[in-house]
C-alpha cells in the first residue's frame, strides 16, 4: 500500500501513533519518540515518492526494549536500566532503520527478559488485548500485545526459551525465532548468550518472511553470527505443502495439554494434510528434560552476563553506601527486581565451586541429547508441528508467586532454544473463552523458508491470523 | 536438594547482591524449589554424553589486528552515573 501510494507512511504513522495513545492502559509501550517517528516518515514519503525506497520504506515498527537505540531509553524492562540512554545502535536497529522502517518506540517486556507474563518489568505488567485480565505472555509481551492491538504492524522481540513463540501464541499472532546465528545479536541487551535469538512478531508468515529477509545476515560485530548467504525468504513463500512431511511427537499430544489446545492443533494438523502434508509420527523423548537443562544453562549464563551491571559505567547506582563493595552490593540489590535476583542467585549456585560437574556441565550433556533428538527426527520429517504452549493466555498474578508453575509454561519452546533450531508459533483457533491458540512449526537449522512456507500456506486457507480482539477493530 | 539461609548469604555475597536479613528464608524457599525443579536433571542418563556448550560447532573467528572503532570516551561516560575527566568515578579503595 505504500509503494502504491494508497497511503502515505505519515498517514500510517501518525494513525498508529494515535492508537498508541488511545490505548496506553495496555501499558504495552515504554518510550514513544513521535517526533522523530514522524520526521523519518515524511524522509520515508520523499523516497516513496523518488521511488528510491528500500525493502520496508516507511513502514512503522516497534522494538522490544532489550534492543539499542541510540539517543533514546534503552531500559530492558529494568529500574537497572531506567535511566540509560543508549549510545549506539544494536545491529538490528541499524538495518531496519536503513531498510526504510519509521520507529514508533520501545515496547514493554519482563526485566531481562526473563519472565514469561510481561509481569516481572519494572514499568508494570501489560495487559491482553484479547482479555485484559490475562496476561499477554513473555518475556516479549508488549511487542506482541501491541501488534495484536494493531497499535503497529509489527515488532522485533528476543526468544531465549519461547519469548517471541509464546507471547505471539497467547495473543493471537505470527512469531519467528530464527537459527542462533541468522541476526546479529549485537548491541541486545544479553541475558543467555548461547540461547538468545532476534525475531519478529507479526500478523502473517509473510510479513515474518519480510522483517527477517531485513534484519538476517553476517555481523562481524558478533562472533556467534554466521557468515553465509542469506537466502530470498519471499519468494520461497509460495513452496507447497504438498508431500511435505509433518513430524507430530504423541508425548506433546497427551492428557496433560489443556484439550481445547490439543482440540485447536488436532484441527491444524488435518488441515496440514487436506493442504497435502504428510504426518508421521516421531518421538523426542528427552523433551521433558528440557526445562531443568535450561534453567540451568540460561541462569547460568545469566548470572555471568548480567555481573557487568555494577553501578560504575552505566545503569542505576545506590544512593548510599559504605565502601566499593558495598556500593555494587546496594546498587544490584535497588536496581534488580526479584525475579532477576533469584535467577542470578541460581546461576551462581549451578557455577559456584564444587557444583559446576552436577549442575552445568551435566546440563550441558543433556543439551546434546536433546539437539540430538531432534536431528533424529529430521530423519523421519521435514518440519516438526508441535503446541507452542500448555494452555491458552493465563490470568494476571495467577502465576506471579510461583517460579516454578511459570517455567514449566516454557516446556515446549526451550528444547527449541537449546538445539538452536528455527521456529514459528501461529495462530490456530480459539479456545472456549476465546483466547487465542497457538501452534509451532520447528524446522531443521537454518529452514526458516521451510517453516515459513508451511505457515504461509496454512494462513492461506484458515482466517486465524487475521483476527482481531474485538475490542480493538 | 535444599538451599539453606547460609546458602543463600554465601550466593548473595558471590553475586554481589545484598539481601535483607528479613528476605533471606523466602530466598531460601523459592530457590529450594527452583533447584528441586532443576534436579530432574538427573533422571536422564549422560554417561559418555560429550557437553555441548554452543549451538554451533565452529571455530571462533579471528580478526586482522586493526581498529574499528573510534574513540567515543565522552559519550559512553556520559551514561555513567559518576566520572570526571574521562575516568570513572568510586569509592575510594585505597587509603
Amino acid at each position: 500500500m505504500l509503494q502504491t501510494k494508497k497511503i502515505s507512511s505519515v498517514e500510517l504513522t501518525s494513525h498508529f501513533l494515535q492508537r498508541i495513545d488511545q490505548n496506553r492502559e495496555l501499558n504495552a509501550f515504554i518510550t514513544v519518540d513521535a517526533e522523530t517517528a514522524l520526521a523519518n516518515a515524511r524522509q520515508a514519503d520523499i523516497s516513496l515518492n523518488d521511488k528510491s525506497g528500500d525493502l520496508l520504506t516507511g513502514l512503522p515498527l516497534a522494538l522490544k526494549d532489550i534492543f539499542c537505540t541510540r539517543g533514546m531509553l534503552t531500559s530492558c524492562g529494568s529500574r537497572m536500566l531506567a535511566n540509560f540512554t543508549s549510545p549506539y545502535d544494536a545491529t538490528v536497529t541499524e538495518r531496519l532503520n536503513a531498510a526504510g522502517s519509521v520507529l514508533l518506540g520501545k515496547t514493554n517486556m519482563d526485566e531481562f527478559a526473563m519472565g514469561s507474563s510481561n509481569e516481572s518489568s519494572y514499568f508494570g505488567p501489560v495487559l491482553n488485548p484479547w482479555n485484559v485480565d490475562c496476561v499477554p505472555g513473555g518475556s516479549s509481551g508488549g511487542s506482541a500485545a501491541a501488534v495484536s492491538a494493531r497499535l503497529c504492524p509489527a515488532t522485533v522481540g528476543t526468544d531465549t526459551g519461547g519469548s517471541i513463540r509464546q507471547p505471539a501464541a497467547f495473543c493471537g499472532l505470527t512469531g519467528l525465532k530464527p537459527s542462533y546465528g541468522r541476526i546479529s545479536r549485537y548491541g541486545m541487551v544479553a541475558f543467555a548468550s548461547s540461547l538468545d535469538q532476534a525475531g519478529p512478531i507479526t500478523q502473517s508468515a509473510e510479513d515474518a518472511a519480510l522483517l527477517l529477509q531485513a534484519m538476517a545476515g553476517f555481523d562481524p560485530r558478533d562472533s556467534t553470527s554466521l557468515d553465509i548467504e542469506v537466502p530470498d525468504f519471499l519468494p520461497a513463500l509460495k513452496t507447497s505443502l504438498d508431500g511435505v512431511t509433518v513430524g507430530v511427537a504423541a508425548s506433546f499430544l497427551d492428557s496433560t495439554l489443556d484439550p481445547d489446545v490439543l482440540a485447536g492443533i488436532e484441527e491444524a494438523l488435518r488441515t496440514f494434510e487436506n493442504l497435502g502434508a504428510r504426518l508421521v509420527d516421531i518421538e523426542l523423548p528427552n523433551s521433558s528434560a528440557g526445562i531443568p537443562c535450561y534453567y540451568v544453562i540460561a541462569l547460568a549464563e545469566a548470572s555471568s552476563n548480567l555481573s557487568r551491571f555494577d553501578g560504575v559505567r552505566y545503569g542505576h547506582r545506590a544512593e548510599q553506601y559504605d565502601d566499593l563493595m558495598d556500593m555494587y552490593e546496594q546498587s544490584r540489590a535497588e536496581g534488580f527486581g526479584d525475579e532477576v535476583k533469584r535467577r542470578i542467585l541460581i546461576g551462581t549456585y549451578a557455577l559456584s565451586a564444587g557444583y559446576y560437574d552436577a549442575y552445568y556441565l551435566k546440563a550441558q550433556k543433556i543439551r546434546r541429547i536433546i539437539a540430538d533428538d531432534f536431528r533424529n527426527a529430521f530423519q523421519r520429517c521435514d518440519l516438526i508441528a508441535a503446541p507452542t504452549t500448555p494452555t491458552t493466555a493465563f490470568r494476571l498474578s495467577e502465576k506471579v508467586d510461583d517460579p516454578v508453575a511459570m517455567y514449566l509454561n516454557d516446556i515446549f519452546t526451550v528444547p527449541v532454544n537449546l538445539a538452536g533450531l528455527p521456529a514459528v508459533s501461529i495462530p490456530v483457533g480459539l479456545d472456549q473463552a476465546a483466547m487465542p491458540i497457538g501452534m509451532q512449526l520447528i524446522g531443521p537449522y537454518l529452514e526458516e523458508s521451510r517453516i515459513l512456507a508451511a505457515a504461509h500456506s496454512y494462513q492461506q486457507v484458515t482466517p486465524w491470523h487475521q483476527r482481531i480482539p474485538e475490542a480493538f477493530t | 536438594m535444599a538451599i539453606s539461609k547460609s546458602d543463600v548469604e554465601r550466593l548473595a555475597r558471590l553475586a554481589h547482591i545484598s539481601i535483607d536479613p528479613e528476605e533471606v528464608d523466602s530466598y531460601s524457599s523459592g530457590l529450594s524449589r527452583i533447584l528441586d525443579l532443576i534436579d530432574e536433571m538427573n533422571q536422564t542418563n549422560t554417561d559418555g554424553v560429550p557437553p555441548m556448550a554452543h549451538p554451533q560447532d565452529i571455530r571462533l573467528r579471528l580478526r586482522e589486528d586493526q581498529a574499528t572503532e573510534p574513540d567515543l570516551r565522552e559519550l559512553f561516560q556520559s551514561s555513567a552515573p559518576s566520572s570526571d575527566r574521562g575516568l570513572y568515578l568510586v569509592p575510594k579503595v585505597l587509603e
